[in-house]
């Protein structure tokens, strides 16, 4: 490698590096609207709504039309794509809405998993094939930053050297042809909680998978600054019979943040997976207290840990609409004080947390 | 990847952490005293002197033997495995000196350089064999970190991906294999700066290198948290035409390390290479003040530039000692001051005006 050819001009890396900024300032966090068709099956499904185009046009209409409350605590919300192209009940588009709000807006563009032959049911993520010009075409239409969900999993053998190293060039590939289009590429390398593996595992794990992630977008000459990583927390799997404490896990998640993340990095936003909607506050509160230097901000990507509430308050009643938008401005706002550690919780928060922190050496 | 084997225990891990910590704490850096039997040859040459084991001892003693608030400045001194069992006058050992001026000794490791066949003139480094019992024996010895560098050069095809990878690799073994001993390891990849390219050049190459280091580390389950790295600042080659400020250096080297250095390494401590004493104070005060967040020490680790002064004072003369001295602790505190960014050159009016002259960050 004897020469560079710089992908991006100072003028584009500029207008990526703002864009991130807008997003992860400071108190503010993501709100993770982006669920395919039939994951809003599943949601709709649990509230006896039927799933048609006009009932998840209503829902998100709920989410959307908060007021200027949110402003302090949203900084960019994902979309996806239908609802990139669909309007309030006064006709006026929702990417609109939401950028009158100061909120960036965001599209979901990976096309779902694949399986990746010869392993124990991993996969990899499809969906470049087109992405440049998809991308062009959704900054014209008020995209300014993209979503890219790759997923791995812990159990006996796996995740995979291949299943690693295949995700981590497919995010690679995503990201760099999202900032060619001037997309702010948010990349998301999910480790699954299934599974009974203690928070060691998953700290050992993560490591392993953001390492390479990062190796992947230094090969692809991908602009950190221009870039945001939406990572699980380190936590145990669902089945583990431990139980930690969000102390204990927001000390694994920030060592191994620590140890992988290039402080480049403008912002990491957590994914909830299938955490409630309080652990998920409480969790990135804690990871806001941790007493190790974080050089990044330290926010939230949230799907169900900001619209649990909203959804079960709804139910598909119109009537119900204020209410179903308070619960989410609700948890919007205590998310919003948790990216700063001000969140005091249903417990008592604040200075009988900080002794739970365990010295650092022993993870 | 299915299962996990700590390499290391709590406690392991704990004793690697205090010691890097100990190294680079409060604007303390590294006098990197270890050079070979030839490399001491052509710094004695230049102050006509002898290369014989007793002058290199009676150098190394003016050195270890200054005052004891050295210890304010220095925080390690690397030593070349026959120093590391001189006496001084006294009779009284080096590491012992040293030690009981409450400064960690290390030892360089590597055995020097070996072709890439088929690379356009590359290296990379030997010394991995029989090292764990030679760190073994060190650790016992007295030492409590070891350093080893690689070398690269940007020229035509170089650095290629292979000499990157290979460096990358025996470093992390190198690195590996210290921690087992209780040795904190000096990471060094040295792009060296000889050749025409530019700043930008220099950075892209630095960025590159890095990246493979911090993965290959990671692949050979090396603790960051108990290593130090040692690379070069990022500047433009020796025969580059164009000339740059500390502030234009400052912002390439600390853009290339936060884009590539985990925050878990405690402490990043450059080479100077062939700057003068003056400027790798200035490159290093400058860098301490780039207003971008730098989540690790950043300090020395000096040869030349912090020796040269004093070689040419002591011109091998034992009635020059106190001149010698008196040399050395000016750059250990010049240095020490640039680590907290608070070096007055007397030239320039210090930290506000150097403020202003950082560019915006994103341009690079």
């Amino acid at each position: 490698m004897a020469h560079s050819y710089p992908a991006l001009s100072p003028e584009q890396k500029k207008e990526l590096s703002d864009i991130t900024l807008r997003i992860v300032a400071p108190g503010k966090g993501i709100l993770a609207a982006d669920e395919s068709v039939g994951s809003m099956a599943k949601r709709l499904s649990q509230i006896g709504v039927e799933n048609t185009e006009e009932n998840r046009r209503l829902y998100r209409q709920v989410l959307f039309s908060a007021d200027n409350r949110v402003k302090k605590c949203i900084g960019g919300v994902i979309f996806f794509h239908e609802t990139l192209y669909q309007k309030n009940d006064n006709g006026v588009p929702f990417v609109r809405t939401i950028q009158e709000k100061g909120i960036v807006v965001g599209i979901k563009v990976d096309k779902g998993v694949v399986p990746l032959a010869g392993t124990d049911g991993e996969t990899t993520t499809q969906g470049l094939d087109g992405l440049s010009e998809r991308c062009a075409q959704y900054k014209k239409d008020g995209a300014d930053f993209a979503k890219w969900r790759c997923v791995l999993k812990i159990s006996e053998r796996t995740p995979s050297a291949l299943a690693i190293l295949e995700n981590a060039n497919v995010l690679a590939r995503y990201a760099s042809i999202c900032q060619q289009n001037g997309i702010v590429p948010i990349v998301e390398p999910e480790i699954l909680p299934d599974g009974d593996h203690d928070l060691k595992r998953c700290q050992y794990v993560t490591e392993k998978v953001l390492a390479a992630v990062y190796k992947a977008l230094s090969d692809h000459h991908v602009y950190l600054e221009g870039t945001l990583l939406k990572p699980n927390m380190v936590t145990p799997g669902h089945a583990c019979p431990i139980k930690y404490s969000p102390e204990e896990i927001a000390m694994a998640t920030v060592t191994a943040l620590r140890r992988t993340v290039p402080p480049a990095v403008p912002g990491v936003t957590f994914l909830s997976g299938g955490q409630s909607e309080e652990e998920a506050s409480l969790n990135l509160n804690a990871i806001n207290r941790c007493p190790l230097p974080r050089p990044w901000a330290l926010t939230f990507s949230y799907g169900r840990a900001l619209q649990a509430s909203a959804l079960n308050a709804w139910r598909g009643q119109q009537d119900n609409a204020g209410a179903a938008t308070e619960e989410f401005i609700k948890r919007a706002e205590v998310n919003g004080l948790a990216a700063q550690g001000k969140y005091e919780g249903s417990e008592d928060g604040g200075a009988a947390a900080q002794s739970l922190y365990v010295a650092n050496h022993a993870y | 990847m299915a299962h996990r084997f700590p390499a290391l225990s709590p406690e392991q891990k704990k004793e690697l952490s205090e010691i890097a910590q100990r190294i680079v704490a409060n604007g303390k850096g590294i006098l990197a005293a270890d050079e070979s039997v030839g490399t001491m040859g052509n710094r004695l040459q230049r102050i006509k002197v002898e290369n014989t084991e007793e002058n290199r001892r009676q150098f190394r003693e003016i050195l270890f033997t200054v005052d004891n608030s050295v210890n304010q400045s220095i925080g390690g001194v690397i030593l070349f495995h026959e120093t590391l069992y001189q006496k001084d006058s006294q009779g009284k050992l080096f590491r012992t000196i040293l030690k009981e001026k409450g400064i960690v000794v290390g030892i360089k490791l590597d055995q020097g350089a070996a072709p890439l066949a088929g690379t356009n003139k590359e290296t990379t480094i030997q010394g991995l064999d029989g090292l764990s019992e030679r760190c073994a024996q060190y650790k016992k010895d007295g030492a409590d970190f070891g350093k080893w560098r690689a070398v690269l050069r940007i020229a035509d095809h170089c650095p290629s991906n292979l000499a990157i990878q290979e460096n990358a690799n025996a470093l992390a073994r190198y690195a590996s294999i210290c921690q087992q001993n209780g040795l904190v390891p000096i990471v060094e990849p040295e792009v060296i700066p000889d050749g025409d390219h530019d700043l930008e050049h220099c950075q892209y190459v630095s960025e590159k290198v890095l990246a493979a280091v911090y993965k290959a580390l990671n692949d050979h389950h090396v603790y960051l948290e108990g290593t130090l790295l040692k690379p070069n600042m990022v500047t433009a080659g020796h025969a580059c035409t164009k000339k740059y400020s500390p502030e234009q250096v400052a912002m390439a080297t600390v853009t290339a390390l936060r884009r590539t250095v985990p925050a878990a390494v405690p402490g990043i401590c450059f080479l100077s290479g062939g700057m003068s004493e003056e400027d790798a104070t200035l490159n290093l005060n400058a860098i301490n003040l780039c207003p971008l967040i730098k989540p690790w020490k950043l300090s020395f680790s000096y040869g030349r530039a912090l020796q040269a002064s004093a070689l040419a004072a002591w011109s091998g003369k034992p009635a020059n000692k106190k001149a010698t001295q008196e040399a050395f602790m000016k750059r250990a505190m010049a240095n020490c001051q640039a680590a907290k960014g608070q070096y007055v050159h007397t030239a320039s009016s210090g930290a506000a005006s150097s403020q202003s002259l950082f560019i915006a960050s994103y341009t690079y």
